[in-house]
């Protein structure tokens, strides 16, 4: 490839960093607080709930993340068409429009969402189980209640436990945006490959991959900084 | 005036007994200590009566107001959450461990509660901290972390953030227990301090000599029952019990 195409690759990939970067942030804005509350329902003592918590884990961490991709995306337009449905089940798909020019983007953030809080989860009840049982004792003693003990004395220290943990998700979610080119959603690995066939040159493809290592890169040094900042006590 | 009375107090974890019939009174400003074997049910006679322990049968009394008491069916039921919670305001707990939160600093760690719960003025209360904190010799360490502080510092830090909440009562679980043995001296310097002030408290200690020193009543405490009660005189007398001579002889051994 001439350094001219090579240019105008780059400039392609470097429009579709849009839609990389969107499934990258909204899955983390919503996986991570719904793997907070994952992680409360896991620990919760009513052990119907824990066990339906633990179900929901282990299929997430069990099945391949492109699988759970392809069963989002394709799963409302299957089901719809099966009229043996429970009503109230239809009414539920029906309210969901497979034309929205959004339903592929919708479906990759449910995908990953749902994915990435499993994991999540897990690192924070990690976290929050790690916390001395002193702690809420001290709490209690100084006549806090349960949110207040919860939201200024244990999540605090939960934060700076989880910090190394969480970034290595991270890191892994910024390379796993690609697996949405499973169902053709238009992101940097989707069109790296189609501009390999169009080139018939593996150049887009290292150019593609030299974008998710400098974003790797950037997560890295962010969260340096932020194990930094939490390092002023131990 | 009593401050504490205890009637009764049993405490069961499945179907092993720890406390079993466990009665005494504390009245205001006396000092009463609580010595025994490990495993003899001290700290958890204190854990119950500081709410960390759900008791199993017995009545509590704090400050006039029924913690726990036998209902007209003769089982044992908690007062209201709102009682309970009023209640352990009147009693401050010092722990082994100190329990400190690591990611506040000194001057955080006291101020919390007061502001938080009893929803005090951030700046009246640093006052009243820092006023603490002086009195425990540690006004330069406001600003330090836990984690910068010797084992004695954190003990009267742990203290002061006790008596934040201007409890009526203090409670002590082995204070000196997880220090090395030249720190000691300065947290039971703190206390004696504060029993000449007047505050009344209750000290689970393996401090024999402090135990003897500062303390109005003790109480021998053995297999979860009161096995010996009395003023120092007569507990580390001539007229003591065959076992509390004995417990006590292995401490003036060594």
């Amino acid at each position: 490839m001439s350094g001219e195409e090579i240019k105008k690759v780059f400039m392609i990939l470097l429009e579709y960093l849009g839609p990389t970067l969107k499934i990258f942030g909204f899955t983390l804005l919503y996986s991570i607080p719904l793997g907070m509350i994952v992680a409360l329902l896991k620990m919760c003592k009513f052990k119907p709930v824990s066990w339906l918590t633990n179900i929901y884990i282990l299929i997430m961490r069990g099945t391949p993340l492109m699988l759970q991709i392809i069963v989002a995306y394709y799963a409302v337009p299957m089901l719809k068409q099966n009229e043996n449905l429970p009503a109230f089940v239809q009414s539920i798909l029906s309210g969901v429009n497979i034309q929205n020019e959004n339903f592929m983007f919708n479906a990759v953030i449910v995908a990953f969402t749902l994915n990435y809080a499993a994991y999540f989860a897990e690192i924070f009840r990690g976290g929050i189980e790690s916390i001395p049982k002193g702690q809420y004792e001290a709490a209690a003693s100084l006549s806090m209640n349960k949110f207040q003990t919860f939201f200024h004395i244990i999540l605090p220290q939960v934060v700076k436990r989880v910090v190394p943990a969480s970034s290595n998700e991270i890191i892994t979610l910024i390379k796993d945006t690609s697996l949405a080119n499973v169902i053709a959603f238009a992101e940097i690995t989707l069109k790296a490959k189609q501009q390999m066939q169009t080139y018939s040159s593996l150049t887009p493809l290292f150019i593609a991959g030299l974008f998710y290592f400098v974003l790797a890169m950037i997560l890295t040094v962010i969260s340096a900084a932020i194990e930094k900042k939490l390092d002023y006590y131990k | 005036m009593s401050m504490l009375e205890v009637r009764n107090l049993s405490k069961s974890f499945g179907s092993t007994e720890v406390l079993k019939d466990i009665s005494f009174t504390v009245n205001k400003g006396e000092v009463w200590a609580i010595i025994g074997p490990s495993g003899s049910g001290k700290s958890t006679l204190l854990r119950c009566i500081n709410q960390l322990e759900k008791a199993s049968g017995g009545e509590i009394n704090v400050c006039g107001k029924e913690m726990l008491i036998k209902n007209d069916n003769g089982k044992t039921v908690y007062a209201p959450s709102s009682v309970l919670r009023d209640i352990r305001l009147n009693i401050g707990l010092v722990f082994q461990n100190f329990n400190l939160f690591p990611h506040m600093n000194v001057l955080r760690n006291i101020t919390e509660a007061p502001v938080r719960v009893l929803k005090k003025n951030r700046a009246e209360v640093e006052k009243v901290a820092m006023e603490l904190l002086g009195k425990m010799g540690l006004a330069d360490k406001a600003k330090s972390y836990p984690c910068e502080l010797s084992g004695g510092q954190q003990q009267r830090v742990s203290i002061a953030r006790a008596l934040a909440l201007q409890p009526e009562m203090l409670f002590f679980d082995e204070p000196t227990s997880a220090l090395d043995p030249e720190l000691t001296g300065e947290i039971l310097k703190v206390i004696k301090d504060l029993a000449a002030e007047g505050m009344t408290m209750v000290i689970v200690t393996h401090e024999m000599g402090f135990a003897r020193d500062v303390a109005d009543h003790i109480i021998f405490m053995e297999g979860g029952v009161i096995a010996d009660e009395g003023t120092p005189e007569e507990l580390f007398g001539e007229n003591a019990s065959e076992r509390t001579k004995q417990f006590l002889s292995r401490f003036k051994n060594n």
